[in-house]
This record gives structure tokens, sequence and C-alpha cells, in this order.
């Protein structure tokens, strides 16, 4: 199909979701990401049963944990769709590049850039 | 295990304020088993904390380390030549061991990262529930090896109240009531005799009623 998708985005591959921790979305932020979203497979779908319904968990739970910190929870989100829907995989790169453009970058990266300052 | 929980992150920040330079110190012990205070909670609490104070625009140091136990001396001297340089250590262990190395590190503010609840089991990941109250006698011979001290809302020894009602207790419907587990266990064991067996006034002097608590073993002391 050669589909499009915004530029901005930079993809991390996984083996399945369930890989993904909480830590590694913290850390994301930690180094500057303006945003990150985690893509799993369609629910009830997953081949290790439960990946993707870990991963769905451990992103509600970084949302938490940033909204707290004042990073605003949602600069990360976790969305589902099977291997086979790239034009639905486009709408989401859209959708996300979108958000994170009207929250603006993210305020850690300006921080540490003041502080070098 | 002792199990605990995480203090809310809003809290935790509270009492880190005016501190610039903060160890987050873990436990590979209980505080591990229970996913509240091992090396992956200091991760994730230090990573949180330093993003924190980096947005509010303040340079705070935060650094990590996870002993074996906070509850041994041997373990806690592995900071003593590094504890002076932190403003003050948030400690994800348990009461105990933030108390213990409170008394060992005079000079050095130590906070407690997680609210201490009971002593209890894993029933499933995610799911802890208490078991034992340390109450110092043990009776769980009588009582087929289930705990009314730690179970029975109201500590009952000789049998249920009378709010006990389909196996459940009057405080919460999800709250099995304990002489019900105990007359079904032992009557699975044949041994509803022990039912009969009148257990005497306990002395609760050797729970936390008679103040704080000590053994002492000559045969293994040092």
């Amino acid at each position: 199909m050669r589909l499009q998708y915004p530029s901005g985005i930079r993809i991390i591959c996984l083996p399945c979701t369930g890989k993904v921790d909480l830590l590694h979305l913290l850390h994301c932020f930690e180094k500057g990401a303006d945003g990150v979203y985690v893509v799993g497979c369609l629910e009830g779908a997953c081949q290790f049963n439960t990946g993707n319904l870990r991963a769905r968990k451990r992103v509600a739970l970084a949302q938490e944990i940033l909204e707290k910190i004042g990073l605003g929870g949602d600069r990360v989100q976790m969305y589902n769709l099977s291997s086979s829907e790239a034009p639905r995989f486009v709408q989401i790169a859209e959708e996300m590049t979108q958000k994170i453009l009207k929250l603006g970058p993210n305020p850690i990266k300006l921080a540490r850039r003041k502080m070098a300052a | 295990m002792i199990v605990a929980k995480q203090k809310p992150i809003e809290e935790i920040i509270e009492t880190l304020k005016g501190y610039n330079k903060i160890l987050i110190l873990g436990c590979n012990e209980c505080v591990t088993v229970c996913e509240a205070g091992g090396k992956k909670e200091v991760a994730v609490l230090a990573s949180a904390l330093r993003m924190y104070f980096m947005n509010q625009g303040q340079e705070v140091k935060i650094e990590e380390a996870t002993l074996e136990r906070q509850c041994d001396h041997e373990y806690l001297e592995e900071i003593r030549k590094t504890v002076d340089q932190y403003d003050a250590v948030l400690s994800l262990a348990c009461g105990v061991g933030v108390q213990f190395l409170a008394e060992k590190y005079m000079h050095t503010p130590i906070l407690p990262g997680v609210d201490t609840c009971f002593m209890g089991v894993t029933e499933e990941r995610g799911v802890w529930s208490e078991r034992c109250q340390g109450c110092g006698q043990c009776i769980l011979a009588w009582t087929a090896g289930i705990c009314p001290v730690s179970r029975c809302a109201k500590r009952l020894l000789n049998g249920p109240c009378g709010g006990s009602s389909k196996g459940k207790c009057e405080i919460n419907k999800e709250v099995p009531c304990a002489w019900q587990i105990i007359i079904d266990r032992l009557n699975e064991l044949g041994r509803m005799e022990d039912y009969e067996r009148l257990i005497p006034i306990k002395d609760w002097s050797t729970e936390r009623a008679g103040g704080p608590r000590k053994v002492v073993r000559e045969d293994v002391r040092s």
C-alpha cells in the first residue's frame, strides 16, 4: 500500500506489547519524548493471551503518573489494531501526532535545555 | 511476608520538599514480593520524581539503590560510606527498615516511601491479604491452622459471633467469616472435637498491649 504516516514517529519493535514495561514508558519521557503510544494486537487476539491487556494496564498507570507529576497523562496512549490494518495504523499515527502537537513539547525537554543554558 | 503499599506520589513529593540530593533506597525482601519497594519500584519512583522536579525547574539529584534487606546491620552498612552525600534517604522498605536506617544514620533524614500494612500472603499477583498479627502466642494448633486473631474482625477465640451470615463477616460481604473457615476445615480434618475445646482468655501482653516486644535467644547470641 505504501501509505505515508507522520515522519516524527519512531517505531520501536517488540515481540509483544506485553513486553512494554512501565519503566520503558517513563524513561521515554525522561529522555525527552513528546508522546508515546503503544500499538498492540486486537484485544482477544494476543498470541500470548494477555500481553496487550497487560500493556493497557501499564499505559494506564503511566498516564496516572504523568498526570500527577504535571506532564499530562494524554501524552501516552494505548491502541489496538491487527497487523493487516495499515490504513488504521496511519489514522492512529496522525491522530496521535495531532494530539501531541496540541499538547506541545515535553516540558522535561524544555526544562533540561533551560538548565543547561 | 510484610505487605506494604506505595504511598501516593503527591505525599512523597511533599515530604521531599527542600532536599536537593536524595537517595531512593529499596529492599530486596518482602516489599519486592508485594511490588511496593523493590528495585523496579525504586526505578519507577526515581524516574517520576526526576521528571517532577525537572518540570518544576528544580535541580534535584535523585539516585537509586536497593539493599538485600534493610532490617539487618550488615546490609545497612553497605551505604555507610555514601549516605552522608545525600540530604535525605527515601526508604521503600517497610517501617522496620525505615526505623533501622534512622537509628543507624543519625545525621541523615530517613523518609518512608511506602505504607506498611500487615503480615500476609500473595493470594494472586496483585492481591495480598492478612494472615498474622504477631500476637506472640500462636493458637493455630486448635483452630485448624486458620487464625481468628488476624482474620476475625472481633478476634473471637471460641466460635463466631451473631454477625456471621452465609459464611461471610458482618463488616463486609467480601470478608469470609474466620470461624466459618475454621469449622469447615475442622470438619474436613475430622477434628471437630477441637471446636469443643475452650480456648482460655488470651494474654494480650505478648501482643502490642505489653509495649514494644523483643526476642532474645542466648543460645545463638554472639
